[in-house]
């Protein structure tokens, strides 16, 4: 089967779909693979490294779209600009293609595919359950997004991220606000406190906490009792309280924070309103505002999409081709996506469009020009369990349940059991239960001293000292050498020294060993 | 001639001796120490008894009668008696120079029953010789513990040898349920107690015949006890016997009036029952339902349904591959499991490991408390394998390190490094405490197959995106990794 790799043809797009490294790994797969000269150019890979990696290199869209069975891209197919030929139209009749659709927005797109009989899959379609991580390719560009933010406003800022003491004078470190801590508000937290900032990051779901926290940075919630959890982990609409609630806490944040990154999406809507003209009007002159959102109309008053506007003495950039920016990664990162899609699919031996599989059926959008989006969304809901936060309450609750206290009432019980072997009048046998309680008393002080790593020479030390028994055994030899009593008490003692011996050599062995 | 005071007073010092052994065991450091204070502890016990059994010990007015039944009249017993102990004491030093660390739980499961055939024994002869003299009255007391030395003896002993054979691979590690057999259990159980009514009526030593049918009873209750607990359990089986042999040592000193004999087996019962609560708590299991047993029949289908479909594929990865990855990883952590024990991978895996931090990486160890087949037996295998036991850390040291590690060597272990645990609550570990692996930048798993693990449960670590697996035994693969890192 062939893989084709056309260029991109959106102006300014630096990425390819696949990089030489991807295109090694389809040919280990099975596949051929074409590509469009000058294809990575913008991504530095040329075309030399792409032949060195088993990929054969044509000139012309029109050739490569024309021979290939799989056409993979990164941006859905458009017209041309320079040349006015669609992409769509390119595509063979049946042919696959694999790439960011969208196709929600992108209607008249996937009508226009339908009617070339296409196989249509979709890179922004990938069902969120964790089998499918390897592939969900809106996460591996939200990772660079948030990285390359960071450095967006470092470019942009005039002072330092770390705090500096020099002989010139004190620099106080950054400060800054990361709102929405999904994979790119993570990213984002990542850089930032690797420069040296101090990071808040504020999301409306309650579950990220933790993985804020384990990032280095500050979580910030609204105190409203509103789970902002959505299904597939994305974060739904809040009500207006909440919203006033948010405004007010990040009007009031402003005033001492330098830098914010604002990532908040919620899937299929534009993007809420966060950061207001007042917010922005109280930081200070020189501030950074970096919109992630600005794409679908920003979450900052005032971002405009791929632009850098100054408002109030603030800057606020509003670029949204982040990935882009770092092609020669975020291709890789992409084309592993897609290795990884294709190799579920089953290489290229057994390549099988499967809509038996979950996550083919999620990122299918036409079959064979047949409409299959959206997916029926019946296991989703199952899967949209935020895996850090359930093991904890689950293992809590567990403990609760084994933790029935019945010590007081054990205790009782023994106590009036010993009273009342006490009232029989033995008191030889009291004596000997005196010794037998406080003994059980000392070993259990004693045992729970020992460290774990000597449970083994513990087992055997024991074994040898209970080996004592030997002193049992040399009680019953007093009889006749052939009465019953005293043979057996001769087996005892055989049998106990085998023990004595055995248990306090090996020990003795192992510990040995220990000491090394 | 020796007081009689004497003899009480090397007994009080030797039971000292013995809690400061076990106390010993606390560090590494004063663990030789330790075992040295038991050795010498047993020395006293055997000769003060010895000089007290040859009529060595001048005994207080009127108290001389009451040993007189101890003391050897036949000439010969005393040389049969030093041939006994000699030839003892070689067989079980010979046990203990040839046994290979791997194969410890198998001696300490032997050694168990010894101690369990042992007590049986000296309850009968007990029974059926003169030795003791028992205080007027106190005949009741005295039958009810010999009954109870014999009884716990004969189960410990049964049960151990089972053990025995179990972890020897002699006998199959899957559990045996035969229909009802609770029930079962219950009946053999009624039967002691009506017998042990039977033997404790009887007038003067005449009660033989209830003794040895509750003997042989107790050893099938032994016997059918261990049958029913499966391979993943063994480490609570092992540490329960343990305590057991501790009880039947405690009982046989009640029995002979014997404060050491009390002393000793309580310290080893609560030693035995402490460790058997550790490894339930390892498994969040309850000690009865492991006693109930029949674990790691019914997992992957019944229970654990759920998740043991839809687990995609595994992503396997060569050799090659996971010297690369060790190449490129800084911060390492390796888990060895009861394969790596059973394909003898310590020696090299802790050349691999020197290989490691010679290059400066962070290389440790992380021990789940019943991973192998015994208490702490991994750590006695790193340990032959001169692995420094600094690295070695136990599962609550360094669970929270895995989100900062790079690189896992799942070696050989499978139940506990499995999320399911804690992920999914149908599943039958669920609640167990497990090592989160997974936290990790990426596992490479070392396995023979896919198989599951003694409980049973599929595993969904091996379905992760960042975990590989690397297939082959443990020795084999280990070497391999070596000459990889070496040759690079």
């Amino acid at each position: 089967m062939k893989i084709g790799v056309p260029q991109e043809v959106w102006p300014g797009e630096c990425r390819v779909a696949a990089s030489p490294a991807n295109v090694k790994r389809l040919g280990k797969m099975g596949f051929s693979v074409l590509v469009e000269s000058g294809a990575g150019a913008a991504a530095s890979f040329d075309d030399e490294t792409y032949r060195q990696a088993g990929a054969e290199v044509l000139d012309g869209a029109a050739a490569l779209w024309e021979q290939s069975d799989i056409v993979i891209k990164v941006r859905a197919p458009m017209k041309n600009p320079e040349t006015g030929v669609d992409e769509a139209d390119l595509l063979r009749e049946g042919g696959t293609l694999i790439s960011f659709i969208w196709p929600g927005q992108e209607e008249e797109l996937v009508k226009k595919l339908a009617t070339r009989k296409a196989t249509v899959l979709a890179m922004d379609c990938v069902p969120r359950i964790s089998r499918a991580q390897k592939l969900d390719a809106l996460s591996s560009m939200a990772n660079i997004a948030g990285y390359r933010a960071v450095l967006e406003a470092a470019h942009h800022f005039g002072s330092f991220f770390t705090g500096q003491m020099t002989a010139a004078g004190k620099v106080p470190p950054a400060k800054v606000l990361v709102v929405g801590a999904g994979v790119a508000g993570l990213a984002a937290i990542g850089a930032a406190k690797g420069l040296g900032a101090i990071v808040r990051a504020f999301d409306t779901r309650p579950a990220v906490e933790e993985q804020v926290q384990s990032m280095g940075a500050e979580f910030l919630t609204v105190k409203i009792e509103e789970d902002g959890t959505g299904s597939g982990g994305y974060a739904k609409q809040m009500s207006q309280a909440f919203i006033d609630a948010e405004h007010a806490l990040f009007e009031e944040l402003a005033q001492d924070i330098d830098i914010i990154i604002t990532t908040a999406l919620i899937p299929g809507r534009p993007a809420p309103l966060l950061i207001t003209e007042q917010a922005v009007k109280n930081m200070k002159p020189g501030s950074v505002i970096v919109d992630l959102a600005a794409e679908r109309g920003g979450n900052t008053a005032g971002a405009v999409a791929d632009q850098v506007v100054e408002s109030h003495g603030v800057k606020i950039i509003g670029y949204t081709d982040l990935p882009s920016r770092m092609a020669k990664v975020s291709s890789n990162l992409y084309g592993n996506n897609i290795c990884h899609l294709l190799d579920d699919m089953g290489g290229a031996e057994n390549y099988k469009v499967d809509e038996a599989d979950e996550v083919v059926r999620g990122t299918l959008v036409l079959n064979g020009g047949e409409m299959k989006w959206p997916a029926p969304v019946k296991k989703l809901a199952e899967e949209t369990k935020q895996p850090e936060a359930v093991p904890g309450n689950l293992v809590a609750a567990a403990a609760s349940i084994e933790k029935k206290d019945r010590g007081p009432l054990v205790l009782l019980l023994i106590g009036l059991a010993l009273i009342a072997v006490g009232w029989s009048g033995d008191t030889g046998f009291l004596h000997q239960v005196t010794v037998f309680v406080l003994s059980c008393f000392i070993g259990y002080q004693v045992i729970w001293n020992v460290s774990a790593s000597l449970h083994t020479p513990l087992m055997s030390v024991t074994n040898a000292i209970s080996g004592i028994i030997i002193v049992g055994g040399m009680l019953q030899l007093g009889g006749p050498l052939d009465s019953p009593a005293t043979i057996l008490g001769v087996i005892a003692v055989f049998f106990a020294t085998i023990n004595i011996a055995g248990g306090f050599l090996v020990t003795q062995r192992m510990l040995k060993m220990f000491q090394g | 001639m020796i007081p009689y005071g004497a003899i009480i007073s090397s007994y009080l010092v030797a039971a000292v001796l013995f809690i400061l052994s076990l106390g010993g065991l606390s560090t590494q450091k004063t663990a030789r120490r330790g075992n040295l204070y038991g050795i010498i502890g047993m020395a006293l016990a055997v000769a003060a008894t010895t000089m007290l059994i040859l009529g060595k010990v001048q005994f207080p007015e009127g108290l001389g009668e009451n040993f007189s039944g101890v003391l050897l009249n036949d000439s010969s017993t005393s040389s049969v008696f030093a041939m006994v102990i000699g030839l003892g004491a070689l067989i079980g030093a010979i046990l203990a120079a040839r046994v290979g660390m791997t194969s410890m739980p198998e001696l300490v499961a032997i050694l168990h029953s010894f101690v369990g055939l042992a007590a049986v024994l000296v309850g009968i002869s007990t029974y059926m010789g003169s030795g003791i003299s028992v205080p007027v009255g106190g005949e009741l007391v005295h039958n009810i513990e010999i009954y109870l030395d014999v009884f716990i003896g004969a189960i410990t002993f049964t049960g151990s040898i089972l053990a025995f054979l179990k972890l020897r691979g002699s006998v199959s590690g899957k559990p045996l349920t035969l229909p009802g057999r609770h029930l079962l259990n219950l009946l053999m159980v009624g039967a002691c107690i009506y017998l042990a009514f039977e033997f404790v009526t009887a007038d003067g030593h005449t009660a033989v015949q209830p003794l040895l049918w509750m003997t042989l009873i107790a050893c099938v209750i032994g016997f059918h006890m261990v049958a029913a607990i499966g391979g993943a359990d063994m480490p609570v089986v092992v540490s329960m016997l343990n305590s057991y042999s501790g009880w039947a040592a405690a009982a046989a000193g009640f029995m002979l009036k014997n404060d050491l004999l009390i002393v000793t087996g309580a310290l080893v019962g609560s030693s035995g029952a402490i460790l058997s609560y550790i490894m339930c708590r390892a498994m969040n299991r309850s000690f009865i339902s492991v006693i109930l047993g029949g674990f790691g029949t019914d997992g992957g289908g019944g229970g654990g349904s759920t998740s043991s479909q839809d687990q995609g594929e595994v992503t396997s990865c060569d050799v090659e591959e996971t010297v690369e990855a060790m190449r490129d990883a800084t911060d390492i952590i390796i888990i060895p499991g009861y394969g790596m024990a059973v394909a003898q991978a310590q020696h090299s895996l802790s050349q691999v490991v020197d290989f490691l931090k010679e290059k400066g990486k962070t290389v440790r160890f992380g021990i789940h408390p019943v991973a192998g087949r015994l208490p702490g037996h991994m750590n006695v295998l790193l340990a032959e394998a001169n692995v420094d036991y600094n690295l070695v850390l136990e599962m609550d040291e360094i669970n929270d390190d895995f989100p900062a590690t790079d690189l896992v060597l799942v070696i050989g272990a499978n139940d506990i490094v499995n999320p399911d645990a804690l992920e999914d609550p149908n599943s039958p570990i669920a609640g167990m405490p497990v090592l989160e692996v997974w936290k990790s930048e990426m596992v490479v798993v070392m396995k023979r197959s896919m198989g599951t693990g003694y409980a049973g449960v599929q595993n969904p670590l091996f379905f992760k995106d960042n975990t590989r697996m690397l297939f082959g035994d443990a020795k084999v693969v280990v070497d391999q990794l070596l000459t990889g890192l070496r040759s690079s």
